[in-house]
């Protein structure tokens, strides 16, 4: 027989220690918990703060004031060519760019320094632009606003620090001088740079753009979703509605969770040897681009899918097929639209994925350096991420901003897709 | 008793409307029925009674081969409606379950407007050729549930946001807008408080005599209410089926006597 149990006293001193020891346990959690999520925002904060600090200027160019004159000489063209259908033509051969080395020589010289180091090598292309708004121009001397050379942008910007001595730095004493010159007499400025978002790679920084490449991800995410959306939940549909639950069902299922986890950089390497080698499609298109991400994403769109179809409850397709729907009308009038927030939302995080991809990219050509902005799915392209590896690599000092500025747009990409993904979850889900 | 007196009559009068002869169920290398047998007639209300996991809604599932979508689940045996057998290669099951039809333990709308619950099944089996026809049938149906007036408002309102009584009789609305011709309740009442339980239990005896109604139910009383026909299993084997009002009365069986007096489930 067992002795009675003794009344518990709630108040003694051990029972008091451990209530203190329980609420100190409490708290010392509760504090982890927040310095770690303060120790992750101060890191965010900063990577944040860097990238912008150092990007912004890349979206701003500095720009200098040239007296050009349209002489109809030196450009063999005059105005009456450019009415005709053929004007586009005559515009495209006409010799802007003697025109252009005319203004700046001119300049230059009373500056004391060389014209290449005044103005941009593309500077003649804002010309060309504003003879084709206009071709009263031609014939007349007029001020113009052209972009600096790379080495004044980053003066006007005040990116180059003068306290370093003269040949540790890029520019000269003398080219210092010329642009405060410049600068006093109201002949510099700084405004949006719409070369940069407008335009594909250069060899030259303030030439550079990053349209290019974001159309490039542009294409290849589309061919990526275009096959890996409809391909995955079908995929999705079929293992969880259709296939009989045996080994070989186990054994596909299993399969697509290693792909899920397969370093990219292999998927680079399938792409190169089936889409390039083996059907021989063009090196550095997106097409192929897009083809080898697929590969990449589908297993990601797979599982989530597949996790969204099983979260319908069964009770909905018992319904279902208790009125006596079909298994095609219970999966098409029921379960998907109910699983389609999950299969959305995890389709855009496995296109962010995609598009955040820098290794599968390499091993198929799309690092080449490309000027022109991509036509096609089949015209040389690059993508933002492999762009900003690009640039990261560059010497000349313009890239960093360059590089920064990318990260951007990248990340503007990023947050667009993301919000897309919260706008649709939000959309669909309101019909539960 | 009203409801001895009709039981009595219709025992003698009508043709079953479904049979079931030696029915086995397994799942698995599990047997889970163990050859029953039972006539389902049009003009009544059969009830199954029995504890928990003795075959009754496994049974049930068999009549209109909800059973097809468990993978392990294999049935043998014959099961017929109106002398065709149910499970004989050449019947269709959608037209099956749509001539009989089900109402689920938990009441499960579909996250769509009260209206769309209801016009779902008419419009996938092609039942109605217009819109005004379409209305017809969802304003009858709701009004057969007698949901009509506390609905006919707010069609286009979530058949989600109803109360779980109402969704019940929604669900039931949505089972009788097909017209079939057996409908099959599974414990109908078990997720509902005494008042939405006396309200489908007054349907259900409004119902009888237009569609031959299967009940599965864990509670007695509500057998002994609404059924003329009361079969009672237990572990997988049906112990007895008869009137309910001999089965409760004067039961054959010892242990269908121990059930319906407390003495165990």
């Amino acid at each position: 027989m067992n002795s009675p149990r003794v009344q518990t006293d709630w108040a003694s001193p051990v029972m008091q220690a451990r209530v203190r020891s329980r609420y100190a346990k409490e708290r010392r959690f509760r504090f982890m918990g927040f310095a770690a999520l303060a120790l992750a925002g101060a890191f965010l904060l900063f990577l944040l703060g860097t990238i912008f600090a150092n990007g912004y200027t890349g979206f701003l160019r500095t720009e200098v004031k040239l007296a050009v004159e349209y002489d109809p000489f030196t450009l063999g063209i005059d105005s009456s060519a450019l009415a005709g259908p053929g004007g586009e033509n005559a515009l495209n051969t006409a010799n802007f760019q003697g025109v252009m080395t005319a203004a700046a020589n001119a300049r230059a010289q009373t500056l004391g320094i060389a014209a290449k180091d005044l103005v941009s090598d593309g500077a003649w292309l804002a010309l060309r632009e504003a003879v084709r708004t206009d071709p009263g121009l031609i014939g007349k001397r007029v001020d113009v606003w052209v972009p600096t050379s790379g080495d004044f942008d980053l003066l006007g910007k005040g990116l180059i620090d003068r306290a370093v001595p003269e040949a540790n730095r890029p520019v000269s004493d003398t080219e210092v001088a010329a642009f405060d010159t410049l600068k006093s007499d109201g002949a510099v400025r700084t405004t949006l740079n719409t070369t940069f978002l407008t335009m594909a790679d250069s060899t030259s920084p303030e030439l550079a753009g990053i349209w290019g490449a974001a159309k490039g991800s542009l294409l290849t995410l589309i061919v990526t979703l275009l096959l890996c959306f409809p391909i995955g939940v079908m995929t999705a549909i079929y293992l969880e509605e259709y296939a009989p639950k045996n080994r070989f069902t186990d054994m596909i299922e299993v399969s697509i969770n290693n792909l899920a986890a397969v370093p990219s950089i292999i998927f680079g390497l399938l792409g190169l040897a089936v889409f390039l080698n083996f059907f021989g499609m063009p090196r550095s298109a997106p097409i192929v681009g897009g083809l080898t991400l697929a590969l990449m994403t589908l297993p990601v769109i797979v599982i989530a899918g597949r996790i969204a179809i099983k979260s319908v409850p069964p009770s909905i397709r018992d319904a279902a097929l208790g009125v006596g729907a079909s298994q095609i009308q219970v999966v098409f009038h029921h379960v998907l639209p109910l699983a389609l927030p999950g299969i959305l939302t995890g389709t855009i995080i496995g296109m962010a994925r995609a598009l955040g991809e820098t290794a599968p990219l390499l091993m198929i050509g799309m690092r080449a350096f490309v000027t022109d902005v991509p036509g096609g799915l089949t015209t040389p392209a690059t993508v933002l991420p492999v762009q900003i590896f690009l640039w990261s690599d560059e010497v000349a000092r313009g890239f960093v901003e360059k590089t920064s500025a990318a990260i951007i747009v990248l990340l503007v990409f990023l947050m667009l897709m993301n919000g897309l993904a919260i706008y649709l979850r939000n959309k669909f889900e309101k019909r539960w | 008793m009203a409801t001895m007196t009709a039981s009595a009559e219709a025992t003698v009068s009508s043709q079953p409307k479904m049979t079931a002869r030696d029915v086995k169920v397994f799942y698995g290398e599990k047997q889970a029925l163990n050859g029953v047998s039972i006539d389902v007639h049009t003009d009544l209300v059969t009830a199954f009674i029995g504890p928990s996991g003795c075959g009754k809604s496994t049974f049930l599932r068999c009549l209109n081969r909800m059973n097809d979508t468990i993978d392990a689940a294999r049935i043998v045996g014959r099961i017929e409606l109106e002398g065709h057998d149910i499970y004989a290669p050449d019947m269709d099951v959608v037209q099956l379950r749509a001539r009989v039809g089900m109402v689920f333990q938990k009441p499960n709308p579909f996250p769509k407007s009260i209206y769309e619950n209801v016009a779902y099944g008419p419009r996938i089996h092609g039942l109605a050729s217009s819109k005004a026809e379409l209305d017809a049938i969802v304003e009858q149906s709701l009004v057969r549930a007698s949901l009509w007036n506390e609905v006919k408002d707010r069609l286009q309102d979530s058949g989600t946001a109803l109360s779980g009584g109402q969704q019940q009789r929604l669900c039931i609305a949505r089972a009788i807008a097909v017209d079939p011709e057996v409908i099959l309740m599974d414990e109908p009442c078990s997720a509902l408080d005494p008042i939405a339980t006396a309200k489908i239990e007054e349907l259900i005896d409004d119902l009888r005599g237009r569609y031959a109604i299967v009940i599965v139910t864990h509670n007695m009383q509500q057998a002994a209410r609404v059924s003329q026909r009361t079969a009672f299993f237990h572990l997988g084997t049906l112990v007895e089926y008869g009137d309910t009002a001999e089965i409760f009365t004067n039961p054959r069986e010892q242990r269908t006597k121990d059930y319906i007096t407390g003495r165990f489930g």
